[in-house]
């Protein structure tokens, strides 16, 4: 069973302090920089772009294809921008990677920015997370020392700065063009494309932005080639990655595998939902995918497979409920994560969330009618694809989704006059073989 | 909600992009926005956040439309904003006139914006002119489907000590954000918070301190700011609008003035794209209760024979002893007007002066003035109206500003050089520091030390700078103190190509220059020393001869009415504190034995005057203001109250009893005989040159030191400079032990703030609260050489008296102090007899 797993990016993390360079350096650590070094830059990009590699942060966009947007021979400072603002309900892929081998990303980010002529790179991380802030910095110091970073490096004439910043705590920034507004010292609101980061990103300057895995997966492109990356995942979905399962499973954790892997696999591989209960429902990439439920289990975890099933691959990160959890319960606490976090720029975002808040609430104490059930879904359809940024949509995912596929469970609570549900059965700490 | 002009008629055929809007195709410039093509079609899409002069932020969403193909064949998904959506060859929209997507997508933002708004229009001071009120009647459901908890927030409170908010009505469009920053570029409000929490903030130690902050309150589409003079005394609907001009500075602002019940309630900007676009200060649009002051005069007064005290008098009584006085004083009579005039107006006092009296003797530059600066107005000024325009500050490569400092003394002429600026415009300002104003233009400062303008203005055309054909040069009227300067600017433009307008300070100057209040000019430019110009004056006015000689300017009238020899003077709208010399002025006005005084309110004068006239503030007469450029901005009558008359009435109605008859009696018929005035087209008056600068000895060369003073009041006042402590770029100048703290002699620079002491601004408590606050400024050197910190007083010292100020730091050069000319109750020509380029004794410490 194990042999589904494909542990690349992973590989090193059972290593003694595989966060030192030390350690990394003993697992062919920086020797795909010195390959991609004698490389010629834009066939960096095209071996990217052959590899298939795609982003990783949840929309799937071609890496290569986005490096190939940066106009080159412009005169202009180029900008590498890594987001590890990892902030979504349930995903936890970038923060244990960056914890667990932060030369991954350093050695990734230095090829990448390499191909784009960027000579100097920024790793926008996510402030709470002040251990991974101070492992990178570590890391990157190391990396200096070593002659990785800096001018000339290893007598390639290339020179880059990589710099790490610490968010100040908000999920927006986790959206790429505010998160350019917030390292320039901005309050970040997304800002508006045109013109697209591409052209006019970070100081105006064209800026490539790219997820964490998506650039930790470089090294390991440039050390095995386009062709062995590809030999991993489906026809259009290539290549490894991390799904991080959370939630009523047994044991959750980070499970590296090719892309296209089911739901049903992972589940074998993790010793199976709770024991004695059964898979409710599940969230394939995190609280802004709509969620999916049993009869799901055997759709391919890749960007077309869970496209097809009316939700989105986004970051992996599989959330798993068992029949103890409140669905209704459950869409309000994110719904309530989403008008925390709406940054106010936009009406339907700022508004809509303020409402199906208290809409939600009011639903979730058995207050209203299945009349309310149509409001709901009317106000999502007012959100869905009118707000600025994609904050407002995915805030509606999780609202249409549930009533998609549990209308009755809402329905019970007006008739129960309540929350049927035993909370204290859907914990961790519950006695095993809680019912509901 | 305002539509930009078409500007299609500027374009060429191959820019034109064609699409179809609610199907009808429409051919639009490239670039134009969908919601603006939307406009030329006559389709309205609601918004908010859009306004045609601020960039594009597509933040409220409630302009979304479908957009049917892009152009490319292809619909695009989701309803896009059309604020933000430029138009494309082919492209197909649907508005929510013909699209049930489009309507449904903006009555579903309108639901939204109106969850968390109180609704509280009855009691809302925008009630009744209110974007999201009107927008909700016509694109938002009949009924909110809302029945849970509003956001709400304590209410109001103060961005400023005019600006209010009462967040829980903000829509956060961020209009007034980003007006304060891309269009005033006083970013001292942003939006803080997050979510339905966000609302516009301040910064408690950066006050929302900006001379535009009402343009925010007028573009903000819904209640949540509201002036502190203006909230909850009226409704929009109890408000007669009447379109009129602005009566404070010489950028000739549109206005709109609300009123009810004959009482002017708020003012607004007006619209003019040629000239203050949709914008207007904060100076313009609070400072108008002046005008109801308690102190404004509503009848003639008469110096009773017996009492020897001002009693009321009939009109008819006031015009005959009026007439009897100037009679009497027959060939010796001084005229002197002030800067509230009206063109109309003005060219009655010029009339009045020649024809009644019989003199030249007329002066309306009631400030510091000089010989040169008169001959410069002739010469250079006078009858060249429209050769340089706003357009021209955006169209031209370089702005080089002398002596003028636009935020301050003309602030739309200010917002359209920041505006240019940001288009490429470079901007220069000869000037004794780098001004805030000339940060926001993103201008280079030329350093001069006051005084030693005319040499920086000479080496203009051969340095860095390069003056040349695409450049444009804006004098300030504080150029006239400076002997030389006017002369030097006109001699640069002369020789470089570059255009040349000079930019006072008051709105009715340039009328007063165009209808001969100057004892060397008649109306039109006609030069009073030449012989066909005098003859074609006398024949426009029906006389057979004109005084031939130039006539005293303004400080020699008040100094020929001290001493005597002026027996009467006429007095119309000066504050005798402008002057060079108020205190001989008031001797002037003491010793003169008739004075005729024409005031809104009574001044300084009016109790010494033997015949008071009130007459009319701008909103009960028409006329006509002529701005910097020459543009004349007509007005009518708002109010008709007879207990005023326009200053022409007055001063016709004497003329009739001294028998003569002026040619007219009403605004239109004044108007009627300037143009058949019209301008001269004749031989101008000569370019004013160093060689000829009358009075005041021109600079050693090579030697910065400040020119003396060359008002009377100044020269000889026993001053002590010390040019080797004073000369531009000389170390810090020798301190030496003072009381208290050390004192150096430095020079002053000085000009007036917008908002000053000046009496046009009285009545607005909240308006004179955002005045900026009064501080002396210095270089860092000479700070060190005081021996005080930042923040401590200073005390700046004449023969005369001494005042002190608060001291900050600016790049000024050493041995150099700027201080505000009349602010704070601090007039300086008044409490020190000090103007720019006059040196003081600077101490540390309060006096």
């Amino acid at each position: 069973m194990t042999d589904m797993l494909t542990p690349v990016l992973s590989d090193n993390w059972d290593a003694e302090r595989p966060w030192t360079l030390e350690s990394y350096e003993r697992t062919e650590g920086y020797a795909a920089l010195r390959t991609a070094l004698g490389m010629d830059q834009d066939a960096v990009i095209e071996l990217v772009k052959e590899s298939g590699l795609r982003g990783r942060g949840g929309a799937g966009f071609p890496t290569g294809m986005k490096w190939g947007f940066i106009p080159q021979g412009d005169n202009k400072p180029h900008y590498l921008v890594v987001n590890a603002d990892e902030s979504e309900p349930g995903t936890c892929k970038d923060i244990p990677l960056m914890m667990a081998s932060p030369h991954t990303l350093v050695e990734g980010v230095i090829i990448s920015s390499f191909a784009i002529r960027a000579n100097h790179a920024f790793i926008y991380v996510r402030g709470e997370v002040l251990h991974v802030v101070r492992r990178l910095q570590r890391a990157v110091q190391e990396a200096y020392l070593a002659g990785h970073l800096g001018t000339n490096i290893h007598g390639s004439g290339y020179d880059l700065e990589l710099t790490v910043h610490a968010g100040a705590g908000a999920y927006i920034c986790g959206e790429e063009t505010a998160l350019l507004d917030s390292l320039e010292g901005r309050r970040g609101q997304p800002r508006l494309r045109p013109p697209f980061p591409a052209v006019a990103g970070l100081y105006a300057a064209p800026t490539v932005i790219n997820n964490v895995e998506s650039i930790a997966s470089v090294p390991c492109i440039v050390r095995n080639g386009a062709e062995w990356f590809g030999s991993m995942g489906t026809e259009k979905s290539k290549g490894m990655t991390l799904y991080s399962l959370s939630g009523h499973v047994k044991r959750p954790g980070q499970y590296e595998a090719p892309l296209g892997i089911t739901l049903r696999e992972l589940l074998d591989l993790s010793g199976g939902v709770r024991e004695g209960h059964e898979l409710k429902f599940w969230t394939p990439g995190g609280s802004s995918t709509p969620i999916l439920t049993g009869e799901h289990l055997d759709v391919p975890l890749d960007y077309e497979g869970v496209g097809a099933a009316g939700s989105m691959l986004g970051t992996k990160a599989l959330q798993i409920f068992d029949e103890t959890t409140c669905v209704v319960r459950a869409v309000l606490r994110w719904t309530e994560f989403y008008k925390h976090e709406s940054c106010g720029k936009c009406t339907p975002c700022r508004e809509g969330t303020w409402w199906l808040v208290q809409t939600l609430a009011r639903l979730e104490k058995g207050q209203g009618s299945e009349a309310d059930l149509e409001l709901l879904l009317d106000q999502c359809d007012n959100i869905l694809g009118r707000a600025f940024c994609a904050l407002g949509d995915g805030a509606t995912s999780p609202i249409t989704s549930s009533i998609q596929y549990f209308r009755q469970e809402y329905i019970d609570h007006f008739e129960h006059g309540g929350c049927p549900f035993d909370h204290t059965a859907s914990t961790l700490f519950a006695t095993a073989g809680a019912i509901a | 909600m305002t539509v930009t002009p078409n500007k299609a008629a500027e374009v060429t055929k191959p820019d034109l992009v064609t699409l179809t809007i609610d199907d009808v195709e429409v051919s639009v410039a490239k670039e134009t926005l969908v919601i603006r093509a939307a406009e030329q079609l006559g389709v309205q899409i609601p918004r908010f956040c859009d306004h045609p002069l601020l960039a594009p932020v597509g933040a409220c969403r409630q302009c979304l439309v479908e957009v049917v193909d892009a152009g490319n064949g292809r619909p695009i998904p989701k309803p896009q904003a059309s604020c933000t959506l430029a138009v494309a060859e082919g492209m197909v929209v649907k508005t929510q006139a013909t699209s049930p997507v489009a309507d449904k997508a903006q009555q579903g933002i309108m639901e939204f914006l109106l969850i968390n708004h109180p609704l509280d229009c009855p009691v809302c001071d925008k009630g009744g002119e209110c974007p999201l009120q009107n927008q909700a009647m016509s694109n938002g459901r009949g009924e909110s489907r809302y029945v849970e908890e509003k956001r709400t927030f304590p209410k109001p409170i103060n961005i400023s000590a005019q600006v209010l908010l009462d967040r829980e009505r903000c829509i956060l469009c961020a209009r007034c954000t980003r007006f304060s920053e891309q269009i005033a570029g006083d970013p001292f409000i942003a939006m803080i918070e997050r979510g339905a929490l966000q609302q516009v903030g301040i910064y408690e130690e950066e006050p929302f301190e900006s001379y535009f902050s009402g343009n925010t309150i007028q573009i903000c589409p819904v209640g949540a700011l509201t002036s502190a003079s203006y909230r909850f005394r009226s409704r929009p609907f109890d408000l007669v609008s009447t379109p009129s001009v602005c009566e404070h500075c010489a950028s000739g602002c549109e206005l709109r003035t609300d009123h009810r019940r004959g009482k002017v309630m708020r003012r607004l900007a007006g619209f003019d794209a040629e000239v203050n676009e949709e914008w207007n200060c904060d100076k313009g649009r609070f400072a108008f209760m002046y005008a109801r002051q308690p102190d404004r005069l509503t009848h003639p007064l008469v110096r009773d024979e017996d009492t020897n005290e001002l009693r009321p008098a009939s009109w008819p009584e006031a015009f005959i002893v009026a007439a009897r006085g100037l009679q009497a004083a027959a060939g010796s009579v001084g005229v002197l007007t002030g800067g509230r005039l009206t063109a109309e107006d003005a060219y009655a006092y010029s009339t009045f002066a020649r024809v009644a009296l019989g003199t030249n003797d007329i002066d309306f530059r009631s400030r510091p003035h000089s010989a040169e600066e008169a001959e410069f107005l002739a010469s250079t000024v006078a009858a060249t109206s429209m050769e340089v325009t706003y357009s021209d500050l955006e169209k031209t490569k370089k702005v080089v500003l002398v002596g003028f400092e636009p935020e301050e003394e003309s602030p739309i002429v200010f917002l359209r050089l920041r505006k240019a600026a940001g288009r490429g415009l470079q901007v220069f300002s000869v000037a004794p520091f780098t001004s805030r104003g000339l940060e926001k233009m993103h201008g280079t400062l030329i350093p001069a030390v006051p005084g030693t303008e005319p040499d920086v203005i000479e080496s203009l055309a051969s340095s860095k700078t390069g003056v040349d054909a695409d450049t444009v040069i804006l004098v300030g009227e504080r150029m006239a103190t400076v002997p030389g300067a006017l002369s030097a600017v006109a001699a640069l433009a002369g020789t470089t190509g570059a255009k040349l307008a000079w930019v006072p300070r008051r709105a009715g100057d340039r009328g007063a220059v165009e209808t001969g209040c100057l004892p060397n000019l008649l109306p039109g430019g006609r030069p009073v020393s030449n012989a066909d110009a005098r003859v074609d004056a006398g024949a426009a006015w029906g006389v057979t001869s004109l005084p031939d000689r130039p006539g005293r300017d303004g400080d020699a009238i008040i100094a020929a009415a001290a001493d005597g020899e002026l027996k009467a003077l006429v007095v119309g709208g000066v504050d005798l504190a402008d002057l060079s010399d108020p205190l001989l002025a008031a001797q002037a006005v003491l010793k003169a034995g008739f004075v005729v005084n024409l005031e809104i309110r009574a001044s300084e004068v009016s109790p010494h005057a033997d015949v008071v006239f009130p007459v009319a503030p701008v909103a009960e007469k028409a006329g006509s203001f002529v701005d910097w450029e020459g543009r004349v901005r007509t007005f009518d009558t708002i109010f008709r109250d007879l207990s005023s008359l326009p200053d022409l009435r007055v001063l016709s109605g004497i003329a009739e009893e001294m028998g003569f008859n002026l040619g007219f009696r009403t605004v239109e018929q004044a108007r009627a005989r300037m143009n058949e005035f019209g301008a001269w087209d004749g031989e101008r008056a000569p370019v004013p040159s160093a060689l000829s600068r009358p009075s005041v000895p021109a600079p050693a060369p090579g030697a910065a030191t400040p020119a003396a003073p060359n008002h009377p009041a100044l020269a000889g006042s026993g001053l002590p400079p010390d040019p080797s402590t004073v000369a531009a770029g000389a170390p810090a100048p020798g301190a030496s032990a003072g009381s208290g703290g050390s004192a150096v002699d430095a020079v002053l620079a000085t000009w007036k703030l917008l908002l000053d002491d000046g009496r046009m601004l009285d009545g607005d408590e909240y308006l004179k609260a955002t005045a900026r606050r009064p501080v002396a400024l210095v270089s860092a050197g000479t700070l060190v050489s005081l021996g005080v910190d930042v923040g401590a007083r200073v005390t700046l010292r004449t023969d005369h008296g001494s005042v002190a100020f608060p001291v900050a730091v600016a790049d000024l050069p050493d041995g150099v102090v700027w201080a505000p000319m009349s602010s704070g109750g601090v007039n300086l020509l008044r409490d020190l007899r000090a103007s720019a380029g006059s040196v003081v004794r600077l101490e540390g410490g309060a006096a």
